[in-house]
């Protein structure tokens, strides 16, 4: 296992990069993406087994899906932190001609991504193809995927995780990102998701939860005891439960920073909370 | 005149299921995924011989096309079945972001196209998906005529890589295309030289456009009659050249006129060279129940609004 301390730091580094890239063009979704931090960092470091040359057919290594693509910004600081591209690639996020679009895609040549998100609901689907392409391909590695919790609105994802049970996806494990926000407010509030993990369970999934969804230790555990549960016939759900815009206090608990970005001041201050330890970009 | 007969009426919904069927055997990266219409596609066959290919998905579409995206992420040639309706409205944004934008390899087969789906009316019976498809930048869009068609359209999409839309339909029509033909992708086969008018026809409408030719040779006019299978991209230059000699044309095409093939010729000949056009098509409206020959009359889908619309386009030379 890698030092933890690295991935700590490495964990504040990607909150930095994530702030700079959203305050630099005034746009794009800091909340969910601080909320994530250290399940990204947690996959990509530790977690995946992958490659160093980004193919897309991705045969021999574990695949990763962002199924809510807006927050792109952590997805992007990651990737470039785990050598897909260079990190000061990060500077072009959301400009003209950029590989870094709003949300993230295939369409620009971007190495790590494997298929276009934004518009959300669609990444488990996705997800199962490629899990089934995997059986078919006799190639044991597991498919990754993430979800926001409002995102699970979307009727899409029932139909795909009906099928996943149904047909014993099990080299698949979806993590659901349970910040409990959405752009219009609580999700309790905006259209109640009820019981989540009563839900999957239900549907024949797998379930277990991450109660310290930022806590890379906590993370790293769960994941792991996830990932041992795979092949068992289920597919794998995990409910991360994180905060939105973990990581800089004036952004946490709240879904006013969902896809709001800092002024020069709140930057600052975000940035005073969270000090370089590897190098900006 | 060049003589065509037909081998015995076919559905072409069965030409695609005998070209899965090959595929299943010479290629063993073809899969397929059904939304519970495994016998209207034809699809049995290759469900039967390829269990661990072929994917029931159950009624769950946008999941069908979720899926196909994944399944390209490690080399499978995903062909996906299910009514024409289901297949493209139904899905358009999973269709616009996790294929077509995002450069995959799915091969979008479409049956029940059209009025001729019959009896179960308009809300099954798509009249606008050629041009919802044809609108998604890279997406391939092809209609065939016959049975001998679409097999060779299927074996030849199977080949090509990137997405493509396949619509075809469910009545039994005429057979008349060859047997071994080659299909090639985007390139328009002329069926008659004629001099007068131009015929451009997709789908069940060629059979009757040839049909309509006859026709308009006891009148004495000369019509050229092309079948273009395939509305994109879309053979321009078979399209010119024909205009350039006849000065004239008819499109014809099951398909609602706003956004259909006749659209795109247009657009070809506003760019290049404008001529007299008219349009075989139905007029901005959904269809309803009865057999196909009566939904083909009522919304002058024939032969015969072919020959009317022929002698509009001569007159306005």
């Amino acid at each position: 296992m890698a030092d933890l301390q690295h991935l700590e730091d490495l964990v504040v580094q990607v909150r930095r990069d994530i702030l700079r890239q959203v305050h630099a063009v005034n746009s794009g979704h800091p909340g969910g993406s601080l909320g994530c931090t250290e399940f990204f960092v947690a996959l990509y470091q530790e977690l995946m087994d992958r490659k160093d040359d980004f193919n897309m057919d991705g045969i021999g290594e574990d695949l990763f899906f962002l199924s809510n693509g807006h927050i792109s910004p952590v997805f992007y600081s990651v990737l470039a932190r785990s050598g897909y591209f260079p990190v000061e690639e990060l500077k072009t996020f959301r400009h003209i001609d950029s590989r870094l679009q709003g949300h993230p895609t295939t369409h620009e040549g971007l190495p790590g991504v494997r298929v276009a998100s934004g518009s959300l609901g669609q990444g488990i689907s996705v997800s199962i193809g490629a899990a089934e392409a995997k059986k078919l391909n006799n190639d044991n590695h597991l498919i990754y995927t993430l979800c926001g919790d409002g995102e699970l609105q979307e009727g899409q994802n029932w139909e795909a995780i009906m099928y996943a049970a149904g047909n014993q996806v099990d080299n698949l494990i979806v993590t659901i990102d349970l910040n409990g926000q959405q752009i219009d407010g609580a999700t309790h509030n905006v259209l109640p998701l009820g019981n989540v993990k009563g839900k999957f369970e239900a549907f024949g999934w797998d379930v277990l939860e991450i109660e310290e969804g930022n806590k890379l230790s906590a993370v790293l555990e769960g994941m792991k005891k996830a990932k041992a549960k795979t092949g068992h016939g289920k597919p794998v759900c995990v409910l991360l439960h994180t905060v939105m815009g973990n990581g800089v206090d004036f952004m946490m608990h709240t879904h006013a920073w969902h896809g709001k970005a800092p002024n020069d001041e709140q930057l600052e201050k975000a940035l005073a909370q969270n000090p370089e330890t590897l190098q900006d970009y | 005149m060049k003589k065509y007969t037909d081998s015995g009426k076919k559905d072409t919904r069965s030409g695609f299921g005998a070209g899965l069927t090959e595929l299943g055997k010479t290629n063993k990266n073809v899969v397929a995924l059904c939304a519970d219409l495994t016998g209207s596609l034809k699809m049995d066959d290759f469900k039967e011989n390829h269990p661990d290919r072929f994917f029931q998905v159950g009624i769950a579409e946008a999941n069908m096309m979720g899926m196909a995206a994944g399944l390209t992420i490690g080399g499978k040639i995903p062909f996906t079945g299910t009514f024409a309706n289901f297949s493209t409205g139904r899905v358009y944004d999973q269709i616009r972001q996790s294929i077509a934008y995002s450069g995959k390899n799915v091969k979008i087969c479409a049956s029940h196209a059209g009025v001729t789906l019959g009896e179960d009316g308009a809300t099954h019976q798509i009249l606008e998906d050629l041009g919802l498809m044809k609108m998604l930048p890279g997406m391939t869009v092809i209609n065939t005529c016959d049975y001998n068609q679409t097999k060779a359209a299927t074996l030849a999409i199977a080949e090509h890589q990137g997405p493509v839309y396949l619509r075809f339909g469910r009545p039994k029509v005429a057979n008349f295309t060859p047997e071994d033909q080659t299909f090639e992708i985007g390139k328009a086969v002329q069926l008659q030289e004629g001099t007068d008018v131009t015929l451009v026809a997709t789908g069940h409408l060629v059979w009757e456009a040839l049909q309509a030719a006859e026709k308009l040779n006891e009148a004495g006019i000369s019509a050229e009659v092309i079948n273009i299978h395939t509305i994109k991209p879309l053979d321009n230059k078979a399209i010119l050249d024909s205009v350039g000699k006849t000065g004239g044309i008819v499109t014809a095409e099951e398909h609602n006129y706003l956004g259909g093939l006749g659209e795109s010729v247009a657009r070809v000949l506003a760019e290049n060279a404008p001529a007299p056009q008219e349009f075989v098509a139905t007029q901005d409206t959904f269809g309803e129940s009865g057999t196909p020959e009566q939904l083909m009359e009522k919304y002058g889908l024939n032969a015969n609004a072919i020959v009317k619309a022929a002698k509009k386009a001569i007159a306005r030379k």
